[in-house]
């Protein structure tokens, strides 16, 4: 007996004209993002990255905007859905703005908003794809949260996103405490994101690090880490094991 | 009508026959038993005088720890270890292959094994099975041509490092190799630095956990220091101990030595065929 392939989609909840209106893959993609709480306020750094697939396409992407006046938003992921997000929180801090109370929304605010945006989307099967780290202080209170493309969200002292979580977290577990001052914290980013050149392949050697404290942000220009390439095995690797790579 | 095809006997290595009845098996939701990993944190390290070699002692099974304290730091030869991560039996059965091997060449040669003996051995074995026996190994050893450490990949590609890492906590060992790995570590730092990468496996990968083994192999010999730190202990322990209840009374103790019942019969009739 003849048993013909069926040609409907595994997902066959959907429509037939719904599939050219979702979101399926991302295109241009930007790597990990990490942050973390320091005595003044928050510090996060992002290269600018924007990766094509396996091209390195863009190389000048600020994957970090600052949002009203006491948040910082950083993404990974999607660039064109990043652009959206911040058209998104253009509007609402205008319409905060609007209202003239003397009140504008803090970093908490912020990052409920994001958070309710991320899951409607993707209960509709239509993510915005990134991973955002949002970060800011108001009133002396610290806040520094995160946010997946699927919705789930949380706050700690220390945040990554992407290969972030893999090779930065286990660092900062290990080495943050509470009250770093300004330059011990930029050590520590460093690390972490020198660690992520070496290993991550589609981290680049440009970053910027951002700062936001009660007086407001202030972001680095551009710049480079040190690598260090100078071991003696890399030299001459297969010295003793003749024949081998 | 006679069959004209002979069933000639598979010659070695995997018959691929089921894989399509096991394709379609897996779609109708009929999955195979998940197998014994070694989750795992295994690492390397080239300092001074040899190697040193670190490895966690958890072994799972899908999502449950099967063995707690499971040895992954595998012999092969009196200067040669290695870790293994990926499938526990294959792992196991793939050093230990070599082992003898390695043994067997040892009496043959009457030398010393090198390690890249080893490494060849393992990784014509690995490529053989185009990655179906799936032992990522952290291979490290001293002979005379000096201290060697080198990965094997389960598809059979080698590296040789100053530094490696393997297993699914690979990434969180790697971050603190990559931050505090420096040239020419005496022997106490690089065990500190061993450990605290296997910790950061333990602490942040859900796949290892339990204890931190390590191996440090030099020219003058190799210590082997099994559950060297032991930072997960049990955090309640009852101080009574346990004391069971009353068990069945013994009435009579008779032992009869096996020997006695049977009858050696010195030079007797050869066996026949």
């Amino acid at each position: 007996m003849q048993f013909t392939a069926s040609k409907q989609p595994e997902n066959c909840l959907l429509g037939p004209e719904s599939d050219s209106q979702r979101t399926l893959y991302p295109y241009v993609t930007g790597t990990s993002v990490v942050a973390l709480k320091y005595k003044d306020g928050v510090l996060m750094a992002a290269d600018m990255g924007g990766s094509y697939g396996s091209t390195l396409r863009y190389k000048s992407v600020e994957r970090m905007k600052p949002i009203g006046k006491h948040s910082l938003l950083g993404a990974s992921g999607e660039i064109s859905d990043f652009q959206e997000i911040l058209k998104y929180l253009d509007e609402l801090i205008l319409y905060d703005n609007m209202w003239d109370d003397g009140n504008s929304l803090g970093p908490k605010e912020v990052h409920n908003y994001l958070t309710r945006v991320m899951y409607n989307r993707r209960n509709k099967f239509n993510p915005l794809w990134n991973s955002l780290v949002l970060g800011g202080v108001k009133k002396g209170e610290k806040y520094l949260g995160t946010v997946s493309m699927i919705g789930v969200n949380f706050e700690d002292n220390h945040v990554a996103t992407g290969f972030g979580n893999h090779l930065a977290r286990p660092i900062l577990r290990q080495e943050w405490h509470e009250n770093l001052s300004f330059e011990d914290g930029v050590k520590l980013l460093e690390k972490c994101m020198r660690v992520l050149l070496y290993r991550d392949r589609s981290a680049i050697n440009k970053l910027q690090i951002a700062k936001i404290t009660e007086e407001g942000m202030t972001i680095s220009q551009p710049y480079s880490l040190k690598t260090y390439w100078e071991f003696s095995a890399f030299e001459n690797p297969t010295q003793g094991a003749v024949g081998s790579w | 009508m006679s069959k004209s095809v002979i069933e000639t006997p598979p010659k070695g290595g995997f018959s691929f026959d089921l894989c399509k009845r096991n394709e379609m098996l897996s779609k109708k939701g009929v999955n195979p038993p998940s197998f014994r990993k070694t989750g795992t944190t295994i690492v390397g390290l080239t300092f001074q005088d040899g190697v040193i070699l670190g490895a966690d002692t958890r072994a799972t099974e899908g999502p449950i720890v099967c063995d707690k304290n499971c040895e992954k730091i595998h012999y092969m030869a009196p200067n040669i270890y290695c870790c293994g991560a990926g499938t526990a039996a294959d792992t196991e059965a793939v050093t230990d292959m070599v082992s003898s091997q390695l043994q067997l060449h040892r009496y043959h040669t009457g030398r010393e094994s090198r390690v890249v003996t080893a490494l060849t051995l393992l990784k014509r074995h690995l490529f053989n099975y185009q990655g179906y026996v799936s032992a990522a190994l952290v291979l490290g050893g001293v002979d005379v041509t000096g201290p060697h450490l080198h990965t094997i990949y389960p598809h059979g590609s080698t590296d040789t490092l100053p530094f490696a890492t393997m297993g699914s906590g690979s990434l969180a060992a790697m971050a603190v190799f990559e931050s505090k790995y420096r040239e020419g570590l005496t022997r106490n730092e690089g065990i500190e630095l061993v450990t605290e990468a296997i910790c950061s496996g333990i602490f942040n990968d859900l796949g290892s956990g339990s204890n931190v083994d390590i191996c440090v192999i030099t020219k003058g010999g190799k210590e082997y220091l099994r559950n060297h730190l032991q930072p997960n202990p049990r955090t309640y322990t009852s101080s009574k101990g346990y004391s069971f209840p009353k068990k069945t009374e013994v009435l009579l103790t008779k032992i009869i030595p096996l020997k006695e019942k049977v009858e050696i019969i010195e030079g007797g009739d050869a066996m026949e065929e």
